[in-house]
């Protein structure tokens, strides 16, 4: 199981501190899908980069059974059975989209098992099996791409940092229709970090975080309704990217 | 054969043993075995060290392998090789050099390469360096390429120099006649105190010529790395250049690509980059499992591939 134990992130720029993550305090139930919403800017996006160690907490403890891993590298964390997909994937001049799903899955993935992970993000499989992941690729199908990698290494805790993020809105219910079929099949703990309605629709837990702190959480039937009424629609309206 | 001429040979050639259909090796400065075919006739210079590779016109689907191994320090040779490729020919060639040094002198390869390609003839050629052995003695290779494409003709070219190279001046020139095509591309790493230079100079003389040229290296150590390709339009034509470098270390690199047209209807593009590895592809690749050192490589070996 993931816990954060009073987590806190400062930045500090040049005349005082802020705290972006201001004491958070999160048991992850396992094997569940939790969906982390909230307005822009409110840390959604750093909390799930200090789960992966992308960043560093200034204070606090990310106990994965048991053990704390907040000194551990991202690779350590990788290795540990954290996933997390990025919310701009960077693109590599020379890599074919399969050796790229090769390296998320740990094996020569055969081109079958390959291009099953493909068409499960919708991408026609046998097109983009060789095809390079470098600026040839729109941002949806790089997108695209990240979330199906996440699939090949199959982590025991998967973080999606908004997958949503520049994807068409075609694109986006064949997503709601992979995260769907996630929910569904995963036995690993999902984490998604999302505005979109439909994605919440699907958690079995929600965490809403505003500006650092948690501003409510707990299971869908008990957050999303008030959710509704608390926050402006506009925060759960179709969205691009959030920095 | 013997155990380091295989080696060098995988490195430059892909080979395990002697290649199928027409080739020459060439070890130590004297013929190592040559075969020629109904098609492709190898014949010795007389007035010069190389060789004329005769490519019969039509002829279709053969290989010419001619790989140079040096195994022996303290050689330095410059040799001439032509290539004559007869019209409607569609052939690849492999060249490659391999130098072991073992020793404390210096082995040096210099190579005059000049292709004649025949009207609507098509040529891959493939171009492999690598150098390795214990020994303190320099490894050099400069390698001259002269092309020139007649009119339909297609020539696509691969240079790769990935290790143990010392020192390298790279001097390529092309000319393109009506609807030629060029297309040329060459991988280029250099660690330690190795120095790398390529010039190239493309003009592309005739109407609906194209060329393409795309540079990709990875500076390493205290290497250092120059590029000048130049394209040249004097008809109606289409050219781009392409120089993207990785930079590491203390490395040192300059790329310089030049574009000139002598025509209104030539239309040439050049880009050119150096930067480091990017940060957020490093930490995909963590997060995915790999460490920073197997990141940083596989980053590396697509780039390069």
């Amino acid at each position: 199981m993931l816990e954060l134990k009073d987590l806190k992130f400062d930045v500090d720029d040049g005349e005082r501190k802020l705290g972006i993550i201001d004491g958070v305090n999160i048991s992850f139930p396992e094997g569940k899908f939790i969906v982390i919403t909230g307005p822009n800017g409110g840390g959604k996006s750093t909390l799930a980069r200090l789960i992966m160690g992308i960043e560093k907490p200034t204070a606090g403890a990310i106990l994965l059974d048991g053990e704390d891993i907040s000194g551990k590298s991202v690779t350590e964390r990788a290795r540990a059975g954290l996933g997390y997909a990025f919310q701009q994937p960077p693109r590599f001049k020379g890599m074919t989209v399969r050796r790229l799903m090769n390296i998320a899955s740990g094996k020569e993935l055969s081109k079958d098992e390959c291009c099953g992970f493909l068409s499960r993000v919708g991408l026609c499989s046998a097109e983009y099996i060789n095809r390079e992941v470098d600026q040839s690729l729109s941002g949806g199908e790089v997108k695209r791409i990240e979330i199906a990698t996440l699939m090949a290494r199959n982590p025991s805790i998967a973080i999606f940092d908004e997958p949503e993020a520049g994807i068409d809105l075609w694109s986006f219910s064949m997503l709601v229709e992979t995260f769907k079929k996630m929910q569904k099949d995963s036995k690993g703990t999902v984490i998604i970090i999302s505005h979109q309605e439909r994605i919440m629709a699907l958690a079995d837990y929600v965490v809403v975080i505003a500006d650092g702190k948690i501003a409510k959480q707990g299971t869908r039937e008990e957050v999303l309704p008030t959710l509704m009424k608390e926050f402006s629609p506009s925060c759960c309206a179709m969205r691009g990217g959030e920095a | 054969m013997e155990k380091v001429d295989r080696e060098l040979l995988k490195a430059v050639a892909d080979l395990h043993d002697v290649p199928v259909g027409a080739y020459n090796i060439r070890k130590n400065s004297e013929s190592a075995g040559r075969k020629s075919t109904e098609n492709i006739q190898i014949i010795t210079k007389e007035d010069k060290p190389g060789i004329d590779i005769r490519i019969a016109p039509g002829t279709r689907n053969e290989s010419v392998h001619i790989p140079v191994l040096i195994t022996e320090s303290g050689i330095s040779e410059m040799v001439y090789n032509d290539f004559f490729i007869g019209e409607g020919a569609d052939v690849l060639i492999v060249a490659g050099c391999g130098i072991h040094n073992s020793g404390d002198q210096k082995s040096e390869h210099d190579g005059i390469h000049r292709f004649f390609v025949g009207k609507g003839a098509k040529v891959r050629y493939v171009e492999k360096h690598y150098g390795d052995g214990e020994g303190t003695g320099e490894r050099v290779m400069n390698p001259t390429t002269e092309i020139v494409l007649e009119d339909d003709a297609v020539c696509e070219m691969e240079t790769v120099q990935i290790k143990g190279v010392d020192s390298t001046v790279r001097v390529s020139r092309a000319t393109l006649g009506k609807n030629a095509k060029l297309i040329m591309t060459e991988r280029l790493m250099t660690h330690g105190k190795q120095i790398a230079r390529s010039d190239m100079v493309v003009e592309l003389n005739g109407e609906g010529s194209s060329a393409q040229i795309v540079s990709r290296s990875v500076g390493k150590d205290d290497s250092e790395q120059v590029f000048n390709p130049i394209a040249v339009g004097n008809g109606a034509c289409r050219a781009h250049i392409q120089c993207d470098s990785i930079i590491m270390d203390r490395a040192k690199i300059r790329s310089i690509p030049e574009i000139a047209a002598n025509h209104p209807e030539a239309q040439i593009v050049h880009e050119a980059a150096i930067g480091r590895i990017n940060g957020d592809q490093l930490l995909k690749l963590c997060t995915l499992g790999l460490t920073e050192e197997e990141a940083e490589k596989e980053i590396i070996d697509g780039f390069l591939k």
